[in-house]
């Protein structure tokens, strides 16, 4: 099954340690595995761009979509057996312990 | 061959209970199609009650109720869109594990139950949605029974169950029993799921208490089920534990509410309205636990340590006589594997019990310095009873309208009204109510 991890902030968690970052252990053992098969890491919010279409006109602003303290800051995509094995792997991401991780299973379209 | 309808109605009385739950599981590991599961059952105990009046009751209810609702569901499949997974499965799992099915009840193959329970006490699911999964998959009762025992509409209560079956399939929530690196904190939620299904209907009370009898009923089934199936597992002791625990608070219901529907706490109790087998089925189940923990060379667990101290209350025929050091010592140890200030706040009262007021408010003091107990009534109803014991009257009727401004409901501002009216105008030497 398909999964997209959304990496976000959480100002609740604890400090950043940067010695127990390991993002670089985390990314060649799920590399290994071929559960990961894409991901990367997302500038912050202050480099995002947003765009509405409201009856017919562009509208293009500066910033997220939505203002929150919390963001996404970085996504990958999984492929696992099940959930137990996606929050398996998510759990021993570092930004599990420094932010909070989203599991969204994907929801292929026919087209 | 014809039976009577009155045996019939028995048999399958004795299918539901026994087997329904059991073939629920083992076909939704089939088909993987948790609502078609459960409404192919159904039709097999309707087709039960026409078939077995006119053929006879098989020599084994159980294989025959499997097979028919299997029937069905491959029917059902059948009908609905051609690129059909369950379909498949279903066939595969026909082929692969026959050998299972003939094998109905028998020990050395996992029961299905036990990967439907731990499936639907998932931690990705809801709280509401794993107790509301588990009554309806597990104890097999109706969505309106359910939605009945919590108070809302059907219509709330199916949508919700709806809901969790969805999460379960579109998420990837797999069915089984988890992995040895997983069991310890899974085991966990299941109990917890329980025990909150069990605290529900206990602690309900007045016109609400009839409606959420079944809730109390259900939940020592369930507990049942589950310590039978978790036996010779290293889950048996704290399992064995929890339906201990259900089994010696139920005991004591019959005193537990005045004529005036009021709360009658454990020193007030009449003892004699205590229901002694049930004291012994848990006071049993309590020997049993510990006889597991000792096999698998771990240490006590929260629900073990809690129903060892129900069973000091229960095994003393007055309060003068209940062993409150053992109780203290209990408490100790239940501070070590579930530290909570809640946990601290019983020890303190137990330690009053077994070492005199002074000693319990210097705890109880303590405890209030470090806040962690801020808006929890019975910190200052504990304080001020300590107080009243030690003849201190004023400061306790203080101390019992703080507590009177914190209570959660009429029953408990009741009772502490009427301790507050004590406080206020005599002094007794009762001993302190224990929860």
């Amino acid at each position: 099954m398909e999964y997209m991890l959304f990496i976000c902030t959480d100002p609740e968690a604890p400090e950043y340690v940067e010695a127990e970052d390991n993002i670089e252990e985390w990314v060649t053992d799920v590399d290994a595995r071929g559960i990961r098969r894409h991901g990367n890491r997302l500038r912050p919010v202050e480099d995002a761009t947003t765009v509405k279409v409201r009856a017919g006109e562009l509208l293009v602003s500066d910033g997220p979509f939505a203002e929150t303290k919390e963001w996404i800051a970085g996504y990958d995509i999984l492929d696992c057996d099940d959930l137990d094995e996606a929050i398996a792997v998510a759990s021993k991401h570092p930004m599990a312990k420094f932010g909070k991780i989203e599991i969204r299973p994907m929801w292929p379209f026919e087209v | 061959m014809e039976e009577s309808l009155e045996s019939v109605r028995s048999a399958i009385a004795a299918a539901s209970e026994d087997d329904a739950a059991r073939i629920v599981a083992t076909l939704i590991r089939l088909t993987g199609e948790w609502a078609l599961a459960e409404d192919c059952v159904q039709d097999a105990f309707a087709k039960a009650l026409v078939d077995w009046p006119r053929r006879g009751i098989p020599a084994n209810p159980a294989a025959w109720l499997t097979t028919v609702a299997k029937n069905r569901a491959i029917d059902q499949l059948r009908h609905a869109a051609a690129e059909n997974n369950a379909l498949r499965r279903l066939a595969q799992g026909a082929e692969t594990r026959e050998a299972e099915e003939n094998n109905f009840g028998g020990t050395g193959f996992p029961d299905d139950r036990l990967r439907l329970i731990f499936t639907c006490c998932h931690p990705a699911l809801a709280l509401d949605a794993r107790v509301a999964l588990t009554l309806r998959t597990v104890a097999g009762l109706t969505t309106a029974e359910i939605a009945r025992a919590f108070l809302v509409s059907e219509a709330t209560m199916a949508k919700r169950l709806v809901r969790a079956r969805a999460k379960i399939r579109n998420a990837g929530i797999p069915y089984r029993v988890p992995p040895p690196e997983l069991l310890p904190e899974r085991k966990g939620g299941v109990l917890a799921v329980l025990y909150l299904l069990f605290n529900e209907g206990y602690s309900a009370s007045g016109g609400e208490q009839l409606i959420r009898q079944p809730l109390v009923r259900e939940s020592i089934r369930l507990a049942r089920m589950v310590a039978e199936l978790m036996d010779s597992t290293p889950l048996a002791a704290e399992a064995r534990s929890l339906l201990a625990l259900m089994l010696l608070h139920h005991a004591r219901s019959a005193a537990r509410t005045d004529d005036a529907g009021d709360l009658v706490t454990l020193e007030d109790q009449d003892r004699s309205l205590w229901d002694q087998a049930e004291i012994s089925d848990g006071v049993a189940e309590v020997h049993g636990a510990e006889q597991c923990r000792a096999v698998s060379g771990t240490r006590a667990g929260s629900y073990q340590l809690q129903a060892s101290i129900a069973a000091c209350h229960l095994l003393a025929p007055t309060v003068e006589s209940t062993d409150f050091a053992r109780i203290t010592r209990l408490y100790d140890a239940l501070a070590l594997v579930a530290p909570s200030p809640v946990v601290e706040l019983n020890r303190a009262i137990a330690v009053a019990m077994s070492q005199g007021p002074e000693a319990g408010l210097e705890l109880v003091d303590r405890l209030d310095a470090e806040g962690t107990l801020d808006g929890y009534y019975l910190l200052p109803a504990a304080r001020a009873d300590l107080l009243r014991r030690l003849g201190r009257s004023t400061e306790a009727a203080r101390h019992y309208r703080r507590a009177l401004e914190l209570a959660p409901s009429d029953v408990e501002r009741r009772y502490l009204g009427r301790r507050l009216a004590e406080a206020d105008t005599t002094t007794s030497n009762r001993p302190w109510k224990l929860s």
